[in-house]
Parts: C-alpha cells; structure tokens; sequence
C-alpha cells in the first residue's frame, strides 16, 4: 500500500523538506489509538531531529466520532491563520472534551477569533479540505486510524515507540 | 483454507438472512456490482475495524452504485446488534447455518479457526468475479481495492 497523494503544498508539514524521512499519519482527533499516538509522534520527531518530517492529513471516522469531524475543521480553520500545529496539540491534549466549547476557548488561548472559527465550522468552510484528505487516504489504502505512511510505505505494524522508530531506522538506511 | 475464488468464476449464489426475518440473494442484486465482503467477527474492538471503515466509505461505493454486503459467521441477532452499535448502513449477513458454507463455496473459510478469511470479492453487474482479494488475518485489507476494480469495471 503506498501513498497516493504525495506531499505537497496543501499539507501541514513540521520538518524539513530536506529530510531523509517523511512520516504521513492519516488521524482522527476524536480516536483514543490517535490520542496514544500523539505523545508517541513526538518522542518519534525528537529522537529523529532533522532526519524526520512529519505529515498530518485528516481521516475523521465520522459514524463512529460525532466531533472528529468538527475538530478537523477547526484545526483547518486554524492552519489557515499560521496556528495549524498549536491547534492540532491542543485538539488531542483534550480529545474528552471535543466540542463547540472547547474549540472557542482553544482559539480564544491561541489569538483566534472565536466569532471567526464559530462561523467557518457552521458554515462548513473547511469540510471539503477535509473530505479531500479523507478520500486520499482510502484510496492510499488507509484502514482505520491512526495509519501511518513511512517514506509512501504504509506502516502494517504497531506504532508504538520502539516499533515507528525500528521502521524509520529501516527507512532511513535503505538507498 | 481453499484457493480463493479468482477473477473469471461465475459468483456462487447464496441466500442468507440479513435480519432476523428477511433472506437476500446475491442474484436479486443481478446488473449492478456487488461488493463481498467477508470479515472474521463482529464486535472487534478497534476504532476503524474494517466494517466500520467501509461503513465511512460506503458513499464512496455508492458513487459507484455498487452495494457492499459484509459477510461473517455470526448469527443475525449478533449481527443486528453490532450493526446497530455501530451505525452500519450496509446489510450484513450471517454465514450461520450451516457455518461458513457461502465462505466455503467462495475458497475464503478458516476451517482452524472456524471464521471466515478477510476476503474481499468485487462481482460484475452480470455475477462473475472481477477482482478477489485474501488479506492476513491481521491485516484489515482497507478499500483502495475495491475502489480500483469498481472503477475498472467495463461500463
């Protein structure tokens, strides 16, 4: 399974585009296995430095998480005022509380307008980029979330910390 | 488990309960593709399990008019419930009695295991196998498959 939607423009990238490895994780900011995941990519980036960048791409599982999607949006919302990162820590540091109210206070804490975010989630502003991501993903062959893609290569093994850092060091060394 | 059933066979035909008191059969669905999907159990514990991931795909399927049915050895009360703890808007039908015999006919049963393989079957609108697919049982297969032999399909 490889990624289909190569990294471009459109994405929310940390890293350097120079780096050796890029690490894509296909999430759902209301999914518990996302929200183990975060502090784990973390450690992952830390451990890497340079060597690593990393990708967050949307893939809201929205029958089964009514906010996932709304979360989505707000970090979208978000990124278009240069807060991407900031939003997206902060939606899973408080994934139990996902919702209106949270998402007016998380941008009320980051310099956001809070009138601003309300309307663009209500009017569904960002819906679209996020149903984009979505449709990459099933079509790179994303099968429940968190998927991560390791250099285009779908990761088909656990993602806790010694298992994404073994993967990557294999990237890493391979020509 | 036996070959998996490959592009080319006619689809073996198959009438299963998919509520407690309605039966489907696979020709009732007969000019349009069909989506098989069989899948070891209800009830698996992850988020994104495969039935729930189709679930989120299915508008995806429909864009192509090609129904999904989900296919286990779980009996219809299981399935009723799971379908319904889980939002599903696709039938799944139950494999129940005899167990595992539409698997069986289609190469995809775990006679170790007693469940039916991860195995994925896209049927033309006139009910022969274009695409097959037998994940590892550990490997929830996704749907980029699928999606590829719908689009393939001759108009």
């Amino acid at each position: 399974m490889t990624l289909r939607v190569p990294v471009g423009e459109q994405d929310h990238v940390q890293g350097s585009a120079e780096a050796k490895c890029t690490l894509v994780e296909y999430g759902d900011y209301e999914c518990p296995h996302c929200g183990r995941a975060y502090p784990t990519v973390k450690r992952v980036q830390k451990h890497f430095g340079m060597k690593l960048r990393f990708i967050f791409r949307n893939f809201p599982l929205v029958e089964m998480h009514p906010h996932a999607e709304s979360a989505a949006e707000t970090a979208e919302y978000a990124g278009t005022k240069d807060k991407f990162w900031e939003m997206h820590d902060a939606l899973f540091e408080n994934q139990e509380q996902l919702g209106g109210t949270l998402y007016l206070k998380l941008a009320q804490g980051l310099g956001l307008s809070p009138q601003e975010l309300r309307e663009a989630v209500e009017k569904r502003e960002f819906l679209a980029r996020v149903k984009n991501d979505f449709s990459g993903g099933v079509r790179s062959g994303v099968n429940g979330t968190p998927t991560f893609f390791i250099n285009g290569k779908r990761h088909d093994a656990p993602f806790e910390y010694e298992d994404l850092v073994q993967a990557i060091d294999a990237a890493l060394a391979s020509p | 488990m036996d070959m998996i059933l490959a592009a080319g066979t006619a689809a073996p035909d198959f009438t299963l309960h998919v509520t407690p008191d309605q039966k489907l059969s696979l020709k009732e669905l007969r000019g349009k593709p069909v989506i098989l999907a069989f899948y070891p159990a209800d009830w698996s514990p992850v988020c994104g399990d495969q039935m729930g991931l189709y679930n989120e795909i299915l508008p995806e399927f429909h864009k192509l008019d090609a129904p999904l049915l989900g296919i286990s050895v779980d009996g219809v009360w299981c399935h009723e419930a799971f379908a319904k703890d889980r939002h599903l808007h696709f039938p799944l039908l139950a494999d129940f009695e005899p167990k595992g015999a539409v698997a069986r006919s289609y190469g995809v049963y775990r006679v170790e295991d007693g469940v039916c393989g991860r195995a994925l079957f896209v049927i033309d609108k006139h009910g022969v196998i274009t695409w097959s697919y037998c994940s590892p049982m550990a490997v929830n297969p996704g749907a980029d498959g699928i999606l590829e032999a719908l689009e393939h399909l001759p108009k």
